[in-house]
């Protein structure tokens, strides 16, 4: 830390910066300004820029492919790769982790620039430095164990440990706690302070504005590729409404939108006895689970992550993942059971999923096609589609759920993960469902979408649907669900109603 | 000026589309020039068309399954031994030709489904299925040709499968008239469909180019196909090859573009594990294109053994690689979920082109080879620069 001698108070500026993609102005004459020894928070909607921003700034996107400048440290820096960034102490950790799963955890650290003598890699040497990196971070894990083998929380922190490897002075954390539970990300969040105190400056991208108002200094707002302000924590500038305002452009006063009470209908979904083995990990992953779920109902699926949530709403939608399942299902009061998801979509069930990417889009296809791939049989006549009925009807889900895209033709991968989540819901709801499965409705979207979102749900409701939320928010899970179920470790651990659960009650049940 | 500035963002919007038109305009020309036209000629051209029917067809089935993420090494030989399957039914016994015809195509479309299951129900690499194919074919061709070496077919009807051309009614002198005939038919239809989908893009209000063009791409098509017509027509006129070829095209044209078996082979392709939890059967999805891979593989035989009037002990060596290039110079990414079949026909038209012209000039073999290698390399980094910068931004 040497380099803290300097004059400049900013260990970074970046001036004036635009970055122009074809057809579209990313950012236009973006100012940021980090100082020495804060953490910053970069907040924004999808789509605002911040990305981008952090690309230009590691060097992904290269010098001179933007116009502007980076000051590091006072210096004007010019980087045509990422390496060329490192090299001046700047470290990104992505949200989508880049560790090699079936390696080691020490040679994950090490990857890339590994400790060696006359050519040969000095293993013991870097199992000893990954000890000590680990400490840093607070890792209690035997640098030996394969990075599989941990969690998603533990394999953050190696990230940062890699990151520390390199020798760094400024931090950038793209998202880091999008797929990690409260504890983790409470971990993180002390981590990142304690790293202050040693001097580290940090940048984070978060969409979890609690989090922003704990944790940060400073905060800068951009919307529109455009910076809106910076926000001064200790001059008390720093609060959800003024978040909110700056990012959406408009205050939101209540992010959950109400929903008029119902009756509770009839039983339209039961489980009983449930159990599932996944042969491919080798363990039980659900055991002697009972649930139901009534017409018209949310019923909120909370617990930590790993908890057994998704596995079972994969064992409910036709088990693609060719789980052992012994147990009853009931729809309407009638077993079924479904060997294939086809079956269960005809049976009027309907999942989106949680990683919309991997498992729920097609991202180099356009929008019309991914609306109508679950029911494409409705739109065809003796195997043949009908274009005309095809784009009427995503026309119609376009409208019906204010999907932003330039034309129905767009490649989904372009648009906005807000806009992918509804067109991953309208492809759903084209199946025409009785019972909608939610996994992480919500998750990697901004706030004025995830308002959108849970307006749909609420008017699926109203319309007589039930939904099953499986949710890692709890503020998510509280607000808008009518039940709620807590998962630990495979089995469901208490059920309780919205109006008497609390953050507490539920924290408790998911870690028993 | 307005005119060329939107066919300038169009060609660079669809640079993928339209390169390798290009490519195919730029090694016409060049290969013109550098024969004094020789290369253009009615007979050259003829020939080139009728010569890479066989590779075509299987490019075709490459096609679908590079996009589903396969690929099948072991098209060759089975076309190979197909063929030579067929020369023994014509030649050992009495059955009727087309009877003939339909059971070895059936046969390969057995294969095929064999490979399917080991693929997608087992999940055994492709790789693995059709390295292991490839020699058991090779070994198949060997035995049923061992005790008669090359197996001569006498059978005229069915020689003229690689051989003879459409009948025609001598009306004008110096010209193939039927082959004109078709021609036009295909300029006509081509017209009226273009006009039909641009009258479907206007009700939807879909972007559309301006109208002029519109027209000018309407007058470039016809053009093209007016011109390769006439110098068929100068020639023999189309071969019944041609014609299988362009059957064969139309159909998994109309298959991949318009129905539902289609659309599930590109979300397949594009991403397996949403197309599953859609409803789609992956496995159903790959064994179709697996059989339908092998049967056109059964095709190419009949289409090599019929235009070689015998069944030779080393047919259909290396025919997958010839498949394989032909799709990747026409644009089929080895990431999947996308390409087109009329693609992978432009890129077999390509390499059937730099082989002929190259064979016109004298190029010796051993280079030949190595341009031809260097021409698929140059077409795949073209392939990935294009993708890359549309897949900039987010």
């Amino acid at each position: 830390m040497d380099k803290t001698t300097q004059q400049s108070p900013y260990i970074l500026e970046m001036k004036d910066i635009t970055k122009e993609f074809p057809g579209v102005k990313a950012l236009d004459k973006v100012n940021f300004r980090v100082k020495r020894g804060e953490i910053h928070c970069l907040v924004g909607e999808n789509g605002a820029g911040k990305s981008t921003l952090m690309k230009v700034l590691s060097g992904v996107w290269p010098h001179g492919s933007y116009s502007g400048d980076i000051l590091l440290n006072g210096s004007v820096q010019t980087f045509y790769h990422t390496q060329d960034s490192e090299k001046a102490g700047i470290a990104i950790i992505y949200q989508e982790l880049a560790l090699i799963p079936e390696l080691s955890v020490y040679e994950n650290i090490f990857l890339g620039h590994e400790i060696h003598k006359r050519g040969l890699v000095d293993w013991n040497e870097t199992i000893i430095k990954s000890g000590e990196l680990l400490e840093r971070v607070r890792l209690k894990v035997n640098p030996e164990v394969k990075v599989k083998e941990l969690g998603v929380g533990k394999q953050q922190l190696v990230e940062i440990a890699k990151a520390f490897s390199k020798n760094i002075d400024l931090l950038i954390l793209d998202e880091p706690t999008a797929a990690l539970n409260d504890d983790d990300s409470e971990n993180l969040m002390m981590l990142l302070k304690e790293l202050k105190a040693e001097g580290i400056t940090s940048i984070m991208i978060s969409h979890k504005l609690r989090e922003v108002i704990k944790i940060a200094d400073t905060v800068t707002v951009i919307r529109d590729g455009q910076t809106i302000c910076s926000l001064d924590a200790a001059a008390g500038e720093v609060t959800e409404q003024a978040l909110i305002r700056n990012m959406v452009g408009r205050a939101i006063h209540d992010i959950f939108p109400k929903r008029a009470p119902k009756e509770r209908g009839e039983v339209v979904l039961e489980v009983k006895n449930w159990n599932a083995y996944d042969p491919a990990a080798g363990r039980s992953i659900l055991k002697e689970m009972n649930l139901k779920v009534h017409k018209g109902e949310v019923v909120g699926v909370a617990g930590l992550i790993g908890a057994g949530r998704t596995e079972l709403a994969y064992s409910l939608f036709g088990n693609p993942r060719h789980y052992q399942i012994s147990g009853q299902l009931f729809m309407y009061g009638q077993a079924v059971t479904f060997r294939q998801p086809r079956e269960a979509i005809q049976a009027g069930l309907a999942y989106v999923t949680e990683d919309r990417k991997r498992e729920g889009l097609i991202l180099i296809q356009d929008v019309k096609n991914n609306l109508s791939l679950a029911n494409l049989k409705k739109l065809s006549r003796r195997g043949v589609v009908n274009e005309n009925d095809e784009i009427n009807t995503a026309v119609q889900y376009k409208n019906a759920l204010t999907i932003k895209t330039p034309s129905l033709e767009q490649t989904i991968g372009n648009l906005s993960g807000g806009n992918q989540q509804k067109v991953s819901i309208g492809k759903w709801l084209f199946t025409e469902p009785k019972i909608l499965i939610l996994d992480e409705p919500t998750r990697g979207i901004d706030v004025g979408a995830k308002y959108e979102i849970y307006t749909i749900m609420n008017k699926l409701i109203d319309q007589g649907l039930s939904i099953i939320m499986i949710s890692s928010e709890l503020p998510e899970v509280l607000s808008m669900s009518d039940r709620i179920y807590v998962v630990s470790e495979g089995r469901i651990t208490g059920e309780v109603n919205a109006a008497e659960a609390t953050q507490d009650k539920i924290m408790e049940l998911a870690t028993m | 000026m307005n005119f060329f500035n939107e066919l300038k963002t169009i060609l660079k919007k669809n640079i993928r589309t339209y390169g390798m038109f290009i490519a195919l305009f730029v090694i016409m020309f060049t290969f013109s020039l550098l024969t004094n036209g020789v290369f253009m000629s009615p007979r050259n051209i003829s020939n080139l068309i009728n010569s890479m029917g066989y590779i075509a067809v299987l490019a075709v089935g490459m096609t679908l399954v590079i996009v589903i993420r396969h690929i099948d090494l072991s098209v060759g030989f089975l076309a190979g031994f197909l063929g030579a399957v067929a020369a023994i039914l014509i030649t050992r016994t009495n059955l009727p030709l087309p009877l003939v015809i339909v059971a070895v195509l059936l046969l390969g479309g057995l294969v095929g489904l064999v490979n399917g299951i080991l693929v997608a129900r087992l999940n055994i690499p492709a790789f693995v299925v059709g390295l292991a194919g490839m020699m058991i074919f090779r070994g198949a061709l060997l035995q049923v040709t061992s005790r008669t070496g090359t197996i001569i077919v006498p059978s005229r009807q069915f020689n003229a499968i690689g051989n003879g051309f459409i009948p025609d009614i001598n009306i004008l002198p110096g010209y193939h008239f039927v082959t004109l005939l078709v021609g036009a038919l295909a300029i006509a239809a081509f017209v009226l469909m273009e006009i039909r989908n641009r009258n479907t893009k206007i009700r939807y209000n879909f972007e559309i180019p301006s109208l002029p063009i519109f027209v000018a791409k309407l007058l470039f098509i016809s053009f093209l196909i007016g011109y390769v017509t006439r110098i068929l027509a100068m020639y023999n006129g189309l071969s019944w090859t041609v014609v299988i070829v362009l059957i064969v095209v139309t159909i998994y044209h109309f298959i991949t573009n318009r129905t539902v078996l289609g659309r599930y082979i590109y979300a397949v392709g594009g991403n397996p594990e949403a197309a599953a939890l859609s409803g789609i059967d992956v496995n159903k999805i790959t064994y179709f294109v697996f059989a339908s891979m092998s049967m056109l593989a059964a095709l190419s035989g009949i289409l090599y053994t019929s235009r070689l009037q015998s069944a030779t002990t080393t047919a259909g060596t290396l025919f997958e690689l010839d498949a394989i290039a032909a799709a990747y110079v026409g644009g089929v990414s080895a990431a999947g979920g996308v390409g087109k079949v009329t693609g992978s026909i432009i890129g077999a038209l390509v390499m059937a082109s730099l082989t002929s012209g190259m064979n016109l000039m004298g190029v010796g073999i051993s280079y030949q080879y190595m341009i031809r290698g260097g021409i698929l390399v140059i077409a795949v980094i073209f392939d990935v620069m294009t993708r890359n910068r549309f897949a900039g931004g987010h």
